[in-house]
């Protein structure tokens, strides 16, 4: 995000005239709708916003948000956002990516842009499939994907996107997923935070994909298999109605997480941790959390501010610059020089 | 040749000493050649010579010490005339170890003088150079005059007073040596010395060492009493235009240009870049240009590079990408992507030999086609040549002015030689720069509605930035509606886009095609583009001045070509093009002006030699009288033959200058 005055808006003005072109049923138009939803909440405006994206169902994103709207190269998006906020440090940038898009062909220039920490949203569309080209496995799919690609199962094992963000160095790293009414909260933490905010939304495709995220996504038993986190708050999921409440311990011994019930709500009693979005460890260990066993940790996992990247650039170009002639003429004649006189004398 | 010689110049003070010299310095990777070499130009300048330089250094960062693979040179041709090229063959070749010897010396011209360090000359450099026996006592070196003696054990006494251990003592060899040639050319060395003092300020040993031994140098060319070939020769100053002057290789006049360009466009530059041999210097240029308006980026990779300078583009500055043929390929997807957006941005191509990694640091002009052709779709993109590093100041110029005139990329062809050989340059008054500001679209174009694409009489498309109140719109690679647009792929549509995207192009105005040299009819047209400009130069007033009806043309714009060049070509019995290629303009111009040209070519990753180019000429006139240039031999020992062993592919350590 950047600093901004507050634009009054509403939902109706991030709508652009052009007909919506994902297929029916598609987490996409949830996802839409979150973020329309949204940028009117941050008192976005809409001519500093810029929705950039790269190839994919996902990155057709832009042309229905009326915004600024850049429709790039496939898995390039990072690269373009990175230019565009070099440029101009005072827009608003998103990007939006895919599996595909963001961690197959586009993974080098996602890794730099969470890197060097430009200060932007990440929306990655995770659906675990290739859907624009009809069906084929993606980095994300799960080991044994049947596709056009794989018919006898994918042997590739997935990329967990939240722990490659980590990996890359990323200052803030989140999840939600499109049908999630959480949704707006998780990318208004990531809109707050100053530096490149990495979303992992979970995204179902329903022609190549359907309800793969349904172990957790679906509404029924989504207490017991969903953990919203809070900085500050407890790790605790679960219900009284079904499994009891449940929350997350540190196992020392093993440096990971366990699973423990908590009584009469004493949630201090059964050793559950305290989410602390600062704490990059801890970040680790919940976005590694095998879901079957644990629980899918969802909202703002990590968020830690550093220095943003367009503003050191800017501060050594203004270190560069002051006190300094900066003309034209001085440049070109820079270094060592000798004048010829007019009549034709040679002095060094 | 870029120092601005006057016409009918004063007559010299009538010394016997030749118009022109070729100094070749060869020693071992890690002797500080180039160093020296760019130390002695910069001596030439101030004394008032015109000159143009050659380094010629292997891919290899750090070659195994003494062998033929690691063989550094520089070569400088000066003199009292004007200088078009580095020179065909060294009058003069320094020699630090006998691998720089074997791997140089047949370039040198037959009673050329050796100066070799004996210090150097032992058995096992003997070894790795293959020598079987010193050359310098076994007579091979019969036809030049040797001088050799021990340089490495003069430098040692001269330096010994300063407290260096042997290997730093022997690092100053390349002083001693400079100190010679500027005795050897009566040159002044107090800019030597400042030089090093600012060099060496936080080091007053060394800086104090080094002086020490370029005043030993030059002392033992005053003092040795040396009845052999060693004479002192004095090149007078080139008689040129007044104005001031300084020394500039091509990537630095492509960076100035670039700045210029930006500026006149009142426009912020961005340059994205990816470390790639030898178009990194431009990088390195630009980096310390900061407080001009540049904002640097080195990239990821290629992709990412240009990708981010769309994208600066895309905000309002004027993005800027940079590389050699292999990271241009990469770009190729991303250079579609402003084709279609229609965003202004400079490419620029320092082409080195290929394909693949090819040869990094050798000179080629083979990306032509990929210039013009290169790109998935119909994907037109004006392409422009460097002819010499201060022609590459305005051709960058030329870049800008083109890429936001017509809103779109722009590629820009310069080469190895023109990126790391040096000229000097009358440096031009800012003043004298014709503006071309840019204006944005800052409020609606179609009374209550936002066209994005509705294109100018030049067919150009207004520049839009993300950031101006009402004026939000799309833009992406899929085909765009007329005007809107808006997502459309309909036949008609896209016919009318691929049409109006060559129209746009080819409509560019272009400056009419004059004559370098010569008529603007006659018998044989010389057309060349890029680097070839000194050579072809010198070989056309070569074979003009023995009455030849030869005319040179050199083409800068080479898509869209200069309206005119047909018909003027057509005033020319027959049109030979040399190109350091396998005949790639060649075919363009056979194709667009259904022209008969003659292709010359040469890839040995060696610009032409004027011999090569005099003998070329020269066939086209059998029987006419005062032709003798059919006899001229081209010397083919300019590029070290493979049984030199200057690469015997026995390379195991040592980077690869990818």
């Amino acid at each position: 995000m950047n600093d901004m005055t507050p634009i009054t808006t509403t939902l109706k003005d991030w709508e652009t005239d052009q007909e919506v072109r994902w297929c029916p049923g598609c987490g996409d138009y949830a996802i839409l709708k979150a973020v329309q939803r949204t940028l009117p909440q941050l008192g976005a405006d809409p001519a500093n916003t810029v929705f950039v994206s790269g190839i994919g169902c996902s990155s057709r994103f832009p042309y229905y948000i009326e915004s600024y709207g850049f429709h790039t190269i496939h898995g390039r998006a990072p690269a373009f956002a990175t230019g565009i906020k070099l440029a101009n440090p005072a827009l608003d940038v998103w990007l939006v990516t895919g599996d595909g898009d963001g961690l197959s062909i586009g993974g080098n220039h996602l890794m730099h842009v969470l890197r060097r920490n430009v200060n932007l949203q990440i929306m990655l569309f995770n659906n675990e499939i290739y859907g624009l080209t009809k069906g084929q496995f993606s980095p994300t799919s799960r080991i044994d994907t049947r596709s056009p690609s794989t018919p006898l199962g994918s042997v590739d094992r997935p990329a967990n996107p939240c722990a490659f963000a980590l990996g890359a160095g990323a200052r803030f790293v989140a999840r939600g997923f499109d049908v999630s009414k959480n949704l707006p909260d998780v990318l208004k933490a990531a809109h707050a935070h100053q530096g490149a905010a990495f979303i992992e939304i979970f995204q179902n495709c329903v022609v190549y994909n359907k309800d793969v995220f349904d172990a957790f996504a679906q509404p029924k038993g989504a207490d017991d298999r969903q953990l919203w986190l809070e900085h500050g708050a407890p790790m605790l999921f679960g219900s009284e109605k079904t499994g009891g409440i449940k929350g997350l311990k540190l196992d020392p011994e093993n440096l990971s997480l366990t699973v423990v019930d908590v009584a009469d709500g004493d949630w201090q009693a059964a050793g559950v941790l305290v989410h602390n979005a600062k704490n990059r460890m801890l970040a680790h260990l919940l976005v590694e959390m095998p879901f079957g066993p644990f629980p899918m940790a969802l909202g703002v996992i990590y968020d830690d501010p550093a220095p943003t990247y367009e503003a050191a650039v800017a501060d050594e170009i203004a270190r560069a610059t002051a006190g300094k002639d900066t003309s034209l003429a001085r440049l070109l004649a820079k270094g060592q020089t000798w004048t010829v006189e007019a009549d034709g004398g040679h002095p060094a | 040749m870029a120092t601005q010689v006057v016409e009918n110049p004063a007559s010299s003070n009538g010394t016997a000493a030749p118009d022109a010299v070729v100094v070749r310095f060869a020693g071992d990777s890690g002797d500080g050649m180039q160093l020296t070499g760019g130390q002695f130009t910069l001596s030439s300048a101030l004394t008032g010579n015109d000159f143009a330089t050659f380094p010629d250094f292997p891919a290899e960062i750090r070659a195994p010490q003494g062998t033929l693979f690691g063989v550094s040179a520089f070569q400088i041709n000066f003199g009292s005339r004007e200088i078009n090229t580095a020179g065909d063959a060294p009058d003069v070749l320094v020699a630090m170890n006998p691998a720089a010897l074997k791997v140089n010396v047949q370039a040198l011209k037959p009673g050329g003088l050796i100066i070799a360090d004996t210090g150097e000359f032992t058995q096992r450099n003997l070894d790795k150079a293959k020598y079987a026996t010193s050359p310098i006592d076994d007579g091979s070196l019969a036809k030049w005059d040797v001088l050799a003696f021990d340089i490495s054990a003069l430098t040692v006494e001269a330096v010994k007073g300063f407290g260096l251990g042997t290997k730093d003592a022997l690092r100053c060899k390349n002083m001693w040596t400079l100190g010679l040639a500027l005795w050897m050319f009566d040159r002044d060395r107090q800019p030597l010395i400042d030089w090093l003092n600012a060099k060496f300020k936080s080091k007053p040993d060394l800086a104090a060492a080094n002086i020490a031994a370029l005043n030993a140098g030059h002392a033992y060319g005053e003092t040795a009493e040396l009845s052999g070939p060693l004479k002192r020769l004095h090149i007078d100053p080139v008689p040129a235009a007044p104005g001031l002057y300084r020394t500039i290789t091509g990537a630095e006049a492509v960076s100035l240009g670039l700045v210029a360009g930006a500026q006149l466009a009142g426009l912020h530059m961005f340059f994205g870049g990816y470390p790639i041999t030898p178009a990194s210097s431009i990088l390195h240029y630009l980096v310390k240009m900061k407080e001009f308006g540049v904002t640097t980026f080195q990239a990821e990779d290629e992709i990412a590079a240009i990708c981010a300078s769309i994208g600066a583009s895309y905000a309002g500055q004027l993005g800027v990408t940079s590389s050699s043929g292999p990271g241009i390929a990469l770009k190729g997807e991303a250079m579609g992507l402003a084709v279609m957006t229609e965003m202004p941005l400079v490419i620029v191509n320092s082409q080195r030999g290929g394909p693949s990694t090819g040869l990094p640091t050798k000179t080629e002009q083979s990306d032509l086609y990929q210039a013009v052709y290169g790109r998935n779709g119909d994907a037109p993109i004006p392409v422009i040549s460097a002819s010499s590093p201060s022609d590459a100041f305005e051709v960058a110029i030329e870049a800008c002015r083109i890429a936001v005139q017509y809103m779109t990329p722009v590629i820009l062809l310069t080469d190895g030689y023109i990126a790391n050989a040096a000229e000097p340059w009358k440096v031009p008054d800012p003043a004298s720069f014709t503006p071309f500001k840019v204006g944005f679209l800052t409020e609606k174009n179609d009374g209550e509605n936002l066209l994005p694409y509705k294109r100018d009489a030049n067919g150009k498309r207004p520049w839009i930035k993300p950031g101006t109140p009402g004026l939000m719109h799309r833009i992406g690679g899929i085909e765009k509606k007329e005007g809107s647009g808006a997502i459309d792929y309909s036949p008609e549509n896209h016919q009318a886009m691929t049409d109006a995207r060559k129209a746009k192009i080819d409509g560019i105005a272009v400056p009419d095609q004059e004559v370098s040299l010569g008529e603007t009819t006659g018998r044989l047209a010389v057309v060349g583009w890029g680097s070839t400009f000194g050579p072809i130069r010198r070989a056309v007033d070569n074979a003009r001045k023995r009455g030849l009806a030869v005319s040179h043309i050199h083409v800068r714009h080479i898509w869209p070509l200069p309206k005119n060049l047909g018909t003027l070509l057509a005033g020319f019995d027959k049109v030979l093009m040399p190109e350091m290629n396998t005949g790639q303009f060649k075919t363009v111009l056979r194709d667009q002006l259904l022209i008969g040209a003659e292709s010359l070519t040469k890839t040995s990753g060696q610009p032409f030699q004027i011999a090569e180019l005099d003998a070329a000429i020269a066939k086209f006139f059998d029987g006419v009288p005062d032709n003798e240039g059919g006899v001229v031999e081209a010397n083919l020992q300019q590029l070290p033959t493979p049984e030199s062993g200057y690469d015997d592919g026995s390379l195991k350590t040592g980077g690869d200058a990818q």
